[in-house]
């Protein structure tokens, strides 16, 4: 009655994670909130890495996975240091408030 | 049968906890609603047999990661900002466009599953076969080994940088 799992599978759900976090950074005004959809975007992304990575029986795959992991770390500790900096100038969280360089 | 039904357990259990992040209005809500969301993922790391990444998913992103955004949202004062309006004023073009391109990626995914020309999936490994770890760290550090260097390099620039960010007075 139900499918065998195969990485069709896994693409799909993949690409709806994406949408999601895409949604996320495009649509919310919150900062916090938009760099954790980009963490839901890189975790889709691990997604397909590591389903292809199965699928072909390689272990590149998920050695590029660690790689996107390192990135994410270093993006979200920097991001977080950014809006600590920017808070302590301007109160606010709304990625919309803050248009300095609007002209 | 029974990955199968761990497939779409952990599939949902992931796709639940994105949507909840997206759509709270508490900062709060939406880092444990992505927390569920992570652990999902690393089921998934689980059943694709990349048993070395599933610790690393929930030891980093879970333990490391996720910590850091909630000393953050109790650092940064959000109990204002849960009170005001949480979506941009073009939420309506971004959703759309969104939409569309998950639709495209979907149908041509359904349509093309035939024509991907993918071999057949690899066997599951021999039983005495060198482990998931062992043989992750054989490749990594002999065949990727500047790769890794050059990680180690942006760690150690991003601790900086965001050491000099959160100062007071640089």
């Amino acid at each position: 009655m139900l499918h065998p799992i195969t990485t069709v599978h896994y693409l799909v759900l993949s690409a709806a994670l994406l949408a999601i976090g895409t949604l996320g950074v495009l649509a919310r005004r919150n900062i916090v909130v938009v760099l954790m959809s980009i963490e839901l975007i890189l975790n889709a992304v691990n997604i397909n890495l590591i389903a292809f990575s199965r699928h072909f029986g390689h272990t590149t795959g998920q050695i590029f996975a660690i790689f996107v992991i390192t990135v994410a770390v270093a993006e979200a500790a920097v991001g977080l240091g950014i809006l600590i900096a920017l808070f302590r100038n301007r109160p606010t969280v709304q990625a919309d408030e803050i248009e300095l360089l609007k002209w | 049968m029974i990955d199968t039904a761990l497939f779409y357990f952990f599939a949902l259990l992931t796709l639940a906890g994105a949507v909840l992040t997206v759509t709270r209005r508490n900062a709060v809500h939406s880092a444990v609603a992505l927390i569920t969301s992570l652990v999902g993922v690393a089921g998934l790391f689980l059943l694709q047999r990349a048993e070395f990444l599933f610790a690393v998913q929930i030891v980093l992103y879970v333990g490391g990661i996720m910590v850091l955004f909630l000393f953050v949202i109790m650092l940064v004062n959000l109990d204002d900002a849960a009170r005001l309006r949480q979506f941009g004023r073009q939420w309506w073009l971004a959703l759309a466009c969104v939409m569309v391109v998950a639709a495209q990626v979907v149908w041509f995914l359904w349509k093309g599953a035939g024509a991907l020309r993918l071999p057949p999936a690899a066997p599951p490994p021999a039983p005495d076969a060198p482990g998931n770890t062992e043989t992750l760290a054989g490749v990594l550090f002999s065949e990727y080994l500047l790769p890794f260097e050059l990680a180690s390099v942006l760690l150690l620039v991003a601790i900086i940088g965001s050491v000099i960010m959160a100062k007071k007075r640089i």
